[in-house]
């Protein structure tokens, strides 16, 4: 990909000079970044960089001090419908009296709007999502007896009745076995086939190469980002992580 | 029965269903301090209101308490933002605050009135039907009937409009604030429901038993069903029935109807905590036996797997092989047995063909996967379980 390429790309998310803080304290400094349309982009950087945050700030589900966020140039509650958003599996209690499908299905509410009830287009789009990440045969399944695995293919499914432009997942592949990591990623390349653009907060420094054909490098500041290929060297990895790196690769 | 046991009974009933609902949502967004929080602190509300209206059932008086409530939640979400608290500890310093307040200004004015602190605790279910709410010359029933009846009959609204936004924003908050339903907007409509609830029914059964309405029928609810509407429709009839055998047991023991109800409630849920089929407490200890007994069994058909010298498989040597009790061996041993996973030739033991794809499959699944769940794995090959 050349760079007169990239230029001419359109641009699915911008962020102008975003700063996040919790109780004053700044977890995103004066973030800038832009995120073409139709990339696999992978946010990386060590814990406490702020991954997670920043997906939420541009989800407004934080609200910044300081700067703003545009999805294909208009702001973000104007252009909800185009985006879903894969939270942490940990963010929400499995104990939670509902099943697979009834998770699935809440991923039309968006669509729906406010006091209007899911019917049945709305049943077989999570049906259908449902049957694509493999889940179908545990649609009735209350959702605390599924596997971690499986907890994050329902979490997918349910992005997928979204049916949206841009998709941002904040660490889709933690704590789930190999088949579903691969299942998983066969779906997000499936859905960057499509012309989506899809955002992944991940861990496993390893794997993006192979996973994935964009990358930013953040800490609290953005050190880096561009496509893997040029940009993805140990240099960056240095300035991100520090210059024990090659630890955390190896954990 | 005579009209005013009936109205009593239809008072709690109504009190118990109308507590029942936004209990739910409060069980499952772990806030179930949040109501005993709103219900102590309405007191100064309701003081105040009475003061200015003279009438412990006007609109006003419910308002300005619902009111109190809802400040009460303001005042502990911001105590507990600044970080410097815990959650709890925010609960536990802004409750007893208001309501002592409530209790000095009943004990500074209220002496000669019909408002004292007793009242305030456990309510007075028994004197209900003797503030009659007359319209035109007629008397249409007991004033707090129509209170309960009419919250109760908004709660109901409210939820049916909003259950998809109520599911969704305590599920997933993340996913609610994405999809534009403002968590924020649906915690505070909650919470006023909570307060004006509370206020509906605290003349019948007072701030105590209030909280025990709204927490122990969701409670126990939650441990029969996966199911939020069943979990809903359980809350509400288990409100109800311990709210009517509560008025009997009181009847006959001459006792307080609030705290009949209560103990209702607790003996209601101590059986289901008990007995519940999948979440109660004997069911727990049960699978977690039929569990060890099946790591036991897994544990055992590897030994088989990785060993065929005979005296590593034969029956009397297992026990000091595997260094288990004879007991807990013989369980085993027969489990296996039962399953088809093993055969017994000359007291030697070895595995059947089944046997040996399920240990296969089963570790290959433990080695690979982080979760070590091989549930559907034993539908597949257990004819019978440990």
């Amino acid at each position: 990909m050349t760079w007169e390429i990239v230029m001419k790309q359109k641009i699915a998310v911008k962020v102008d000079d975003l700063t996040v803080a919790y109780n004053y304290k700044p977890v995103l400094w004066d973030i800038d970044l832009e995120i073409p349309e139709g990339v696999l982009m992978a946010i990386v950087g060590p814990n406490g960089a702020g991954k997670s945050t920043l997906i939420k700030a541009i989800l407004g589900i934080l609200k910044p001090i300081a700067g703003s966020v545009t999805i294909y140039d208009k702001p973000y509650d104007k252009q909800r419908q185009l985006v879903a958003y894969v939270p942490q599996k940990g963010s929400v209690d499995w104990d939670f009296p509902t099943t697979a499908l009834d998770v699935v299905t809440m991923g039309t509410y968006g669509s729906l709007g406010w006091i209007k009830r899911p019917g049945q287009k709305e049943k077989k789009a999570a049906l259908e999502a449902l049957e694509k990440v493999g889940m179908l045969p545990f649609k009735g399944r209350q959702i605390s007896q599924l596997s971690g695995g499986q907890q994050q293919r329902i979490f997918l499914a349910r992005a997928l009745v979204q049916n949206a432009s841009i998709y941002f997942m904040d660490e889709p592949f933690q704590g789930v076995d190999a088949t579903t990591e691969i299942a998983i990623i066969n779906i997000l390349k499936e859905l960057r086939k499509a012309g989506k653009t899809v955002i992944v907060v991940h861990h496993d420094l390893q794997t993006v190469p192979e996973y994935f054909d964009w990358v930013t490098f953040l800490n609290v500041k953005k050190i880096a980002t561009g496509p893997v290929k040029d940009i993805f060297n140990d240099d960056n990895l240095t300035k991100t992580y520090g210059i024990n790196y090659k630890v955390s690769i190896q954990e | 029965m005579n009209s005013a046991q009936i109205e009593i009974q239809l008072i709690a009933s109504l009190v118990a269903i109308a507590c029942a609902i936004p209990g739910t949502f409060l069980v499952l967004r772990k806030m179930a301090m949040i109501s005993d929080a709103i219900s102590h602190s309405i007191l100064p509300g309701i003081v105040i209101g009475f003061f200015i209206t003279q009438d412990l059932n006007s609109p006003l008086l419910i308002i300005l308490a619902a009111l109190t409530g809802v400040i009460t939640v303001v005042l502990v979400e911001y105590i507990q933002k600044t970080g410097l608290v815990k959650e709890d500890t925010a609960i536990g310093l802004v409750f007893p605050a208001l309501f002592s307040i409530g209790v000095i200004l009943i004990a500074k004015n209220a002496n000669d009135i019909h408002l004292d602190v007793d009242a305030v605790l456990v309510g007075e279910l028994a004197l209900a039907p003797f503030d009659r709410l007359i319209v035109n010359g007629v008397d249409i029933g007991p004033k707090s009937l129509w209170i309960i009846g009419t919250i109760l009959l908004i709660t109901i609204t409210l939820l049916i409009a909003f259950f998809k936004e109520l599911k969704v924003s305590t599920f997933d908050k993340g996913l609610a604030a994405s999809l534009g339903f403002s968590p924020v907007i649906i915690h505070y409509g909650l919470m006023t429901v909570s307060s004006v609830t509370t206020v509906g029914a605290f003349d019948a059964v007072g701030a105590i038993l209030v909280v025990a309405l709204m927490i122990a029928p969701a409670a126990t609810a939650y441990l029969l069903t996966t199911n939020l509407k069943k979990m809903l429709a359980l809350a509400v009839i288990f409100g109800v029935v311990s709210a009517i055998s509560g008025y009997w047991l009181a009847h006959y023991l001459d006792a307080s109807i609030a705290g009949s109800i209560t103990t209702m409630l607790g003996l209601l849920f101590l059986i289901v905590y008990l007995f519940a089929p999948s979440k109660g407490v004997i069911a727990v200890m049960y699978r977690e036996k039929q569990q060890r007994t099946e790591v036991s069994l897994l544990t055992f058909l590897l030994h088989l797997k990785n060993h065929n010298e005979i005296e590593e498989r034969h029956v009397n040597h297992l026990q000091e092989h595997i260094n288990w009790q004879r007991v807990r061996a013989k369980t085993v041993l027969e489990l296996a047995l039962k399953n088809n996973m093993i055969i017994v030739d000359n007291n030697i033991v070895s595995l059947t063909e089944k046997g040996d794809a399920f240990t296969s499959k089963a570790i290959d699944y433990i080695i690979t996967n982080e979760d070590a769940q091989i549930e559907d794995m034993k539908d597949d090959f257990f004819l019978f379980r440990g």
